[in-house]
């Protein structure tokens, strides 16, 4: 019954009139991972994540959550997933504790009488029981946020989507957020989180997917893609033209110059052929060193941006 | 208690307790108000050429509830349906919430049911209100006692009692075509206020072309040109033909409206 993916989509694409916001992307989120759902902002992730769950109409493709074909089965699986998305969103005049009663009494699967238990429960969970009767409108983007979570919390899930939790929390608040997703996963429940901000889930992450510009364009365990990532070599040299030239002859690609330093993406060039190779040529080296690359490098050269450090 | 009603209770405290939603239903309730004080201090009775029911008043305070009702009937409580109605979806859109229920979640058909469920209701208690205060403030002024009917018969207080309730639902039916019209509208856009200023424009637009003469044949097919018709209740015996045609024009606006609401929100991309 127990499906290997909690997410599994082929080919799923969204058009917004002529524009195609998600192009035919394969989602595989495996049972029981943290997965990072990543790319800069407008690269598809909500779009993607609001497709997921039935609230916008894919042009093409098929997805399932839990095992279950959706949106068919919407009825019977939501109910076993919580989920943010694009932000918070709660009535105003009504108190945090209020907005989750409403939510938890739309919810048919659920037992009214166990309503109250719940709804605190959720609220202690993210820290926010003492405030539970302040109107939502006297809330601070971070409680927000964080009661946007308790809602996702409300009842028992096997799967959290949530979409951009760590949006306009302070750095202690990220550090929380990080630390109930870690809870939530050591439960056993699959969490799918998207970012912009790589630095943001990249600790928590068991697995990667990697968004630019509508389409997936990397997925992985993190190890595996940290090792795919490859290694990045670096001359200091008074010519560092002529090593340039060097390291493109032996195939090395991603060559940058500044000054007197020449870095390059080794891919396929094996790092002991580096120095016989430079020597030959008549390039004086002051320094040579190779290093592993980090995941933010791959990224970059993925995305062709860098993440936004500052959010 | 089934999940539908528990999330129809849900949906009337949010209306019921919205603090906009209070000033208006105590507005509702002034005009009733307003309108026996007035009588009971001007110096001369209201002649014979005041409106419906109206120079009727100080005979029994009964017809208080169903002056009230003439004088709110044609724009203050389509008005308040208007607003109800349209903020029901495009409320919830407005705000984001729209998302968070659906993905709870919340069959779309189910939603639709209950967001019309409680504007009806809300409609129910508008009219209780409206006659209610009516009835109130008139017996204590004007007292009770037997009614003179239209075609001049009298009844008892019973039996009067018993045609203004059936005039209230007459009434509530008329109101909810309106509110089947506002969830229409209120699954076309995110601006709740919109959503209710196209069905004041629907009600204003269907009294106007009701007034030419020109369109005399087009006046049976508006939605509202049989809500006056309440009063043929106040003859011996009813005159049920006006009012059974009201009940199918309303039951027939309702239906176009829900069919054309759910055609636009069953599939809608949801992007609020
Ligand atoms: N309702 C919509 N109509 C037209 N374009 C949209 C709509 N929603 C999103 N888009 C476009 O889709 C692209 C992806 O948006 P989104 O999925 O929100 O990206 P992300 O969540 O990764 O920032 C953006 O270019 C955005 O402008
Ligand atoms: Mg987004």
């Amino acid at each position: 019954m127990s499906d290997p993916l909690a997410v599994r989509s082929t080919g799923l694409t969204k058009r917004f009139g002529q524009q195609t916001v998600v192009a035919g992307i394969d989602l595989a989120v495996p049972t029981g991972s943290v997965y990072g759902f990543l790319g800069p902002n407008g690269s598809g992730k909500t779009t993607t994540i609001r497709m997921l769950l039935g609230l916008v109409r894919p042009s093409a493709g098929e997805h399932s959550l839990l095992g279950s074909p959706m949106p068919e089965s919407a009825g019977a699986v939501l109910p076993r997933v919580g989920a943010l998305v694009e932000g918070p969103a709660f009535h105003p005049y009504l108190s945090g504790r209020a907005n989750l009663t409403r939510l938890d009494d739309a919810d048919a699967s659920t037992d009214r009488s166990d309503t109250r238990r719940r709804v605190d429960a959720a609220l202690d969970r993210v820290g926010l029981l003492a405030a539970a009767d302040k109107r939502y409108r006297a809330y601070s983007l971070g409680m927000g946020q964080r009661l946007g979570i308790a809602a996702a919390l409300l009842a028992p899930r096997d799967l959290l989507v949530l979409d951009e939790p760590t949006n306009g929390l302070d750095p202690q608040g990220t550090r929380e957020v990080r630390h109930l997703v870690s809870g939530l996963a050591d439960e056993g429940r699959t969490v799918l989180v998207s970012s912009h901000l790589l630095a943001e889930v990249e600790q928590i992450c068991t697995h990667i997917g990697v968004m630019h510009d509508g389409s997936l364009v990397a997925q992985g365990p993190v190890a595996e893609l940290r090792a795919g990532a490859g290694q990045r070599a670096f001359v200091e040299t008074t010519r560092p033209r002529d090593a340039a030239a060097v390291l493109r002859q032996l195939g090395a690609r991603d060559i940058e110059i500044s000054h007197d330093r020449v870095g390059a993406d080794l891919g396929d060039v094996v790092r002991t052929d580096l120095a016989p190779a430079l020597v030959r040529a008549g390039v004086p080296v002051l320094a040579l060193g190779v290093q592993e690359r980090s995941l933010e490098d791959l990224f970059v050269s993925l995305t062709g941006e860098g993440f936004d450090v500052s959010g | 208690m089934s999940a539908g009603s528990r999330l129809l209770r849900s949906e009337l405290r949010l209306v019921l307790g919205r603090r906009r939603n209070q000033v208006g239903l105590l507005a509702l309730a002034a005009v009733p108000v307003v309108l026996a004080i007035a009588v009971k201090v001007s110096v001369s009775e209201p002649g014979p050429e005041a409106p419906d029911f109206i120079s009727s008043i100080t005979e029994n305070g009964l017809f208080v509830p169903l002056a009230a009702l003439g004088l709110e009937l044609p724009f203050i409580l389509p008005l308040a349906v208007g607003i109800i109605a349209g903020d029901s979806i495009a409320g919830e859109a407005n705000i984001g919430t729209l998302r968070y229920l659906l993905t709870v979640p919340v069959a779309r058909a189910r939603l639709l049911a209950v967001k019309y469920a409680a504007t009806v209701l809300f409609t129910v208690v508008a009219v209780v209100v409206v006659a209610g205060v009516g009835a109130a403030i008139g017996i204590a002024l004007f007292g009770s006692g037997r009614l003179t009917l239209l075609s001049g018969t009298q009844i008892g207080t019973g039996p009067a009692v018993l045609r203004v309730l059936l005039a209230m639902a007459y009434v509530v039916v008329c109101l909810s075509s309106l509110a089947a019209i506002g969830l229409f509208f209120s699954t076309l856009t995110e601006q709740p206020i919109g959503a209710g200023i196209a069905v004041i424009a629907v009600n204003v637009l269907s009294l106007i072309l009701d007034q030419l003469p020109q369109l005399d044949w087009l006046g049976p097919y508006l939605p509202n040109h049989y809500w006056a018709s309440y009063i043929e209740i106040f003859r011996d015996p009813i005159n049920g033909e006006p009012l059974r045609s009201g009940v199918l024009v309303a039951l027939a606006y309702a239906l176009v409206a829900w069919l054309a609401a759910w055609a636009r929100f069953a599939g809608k991309d949801v992007t609020s």
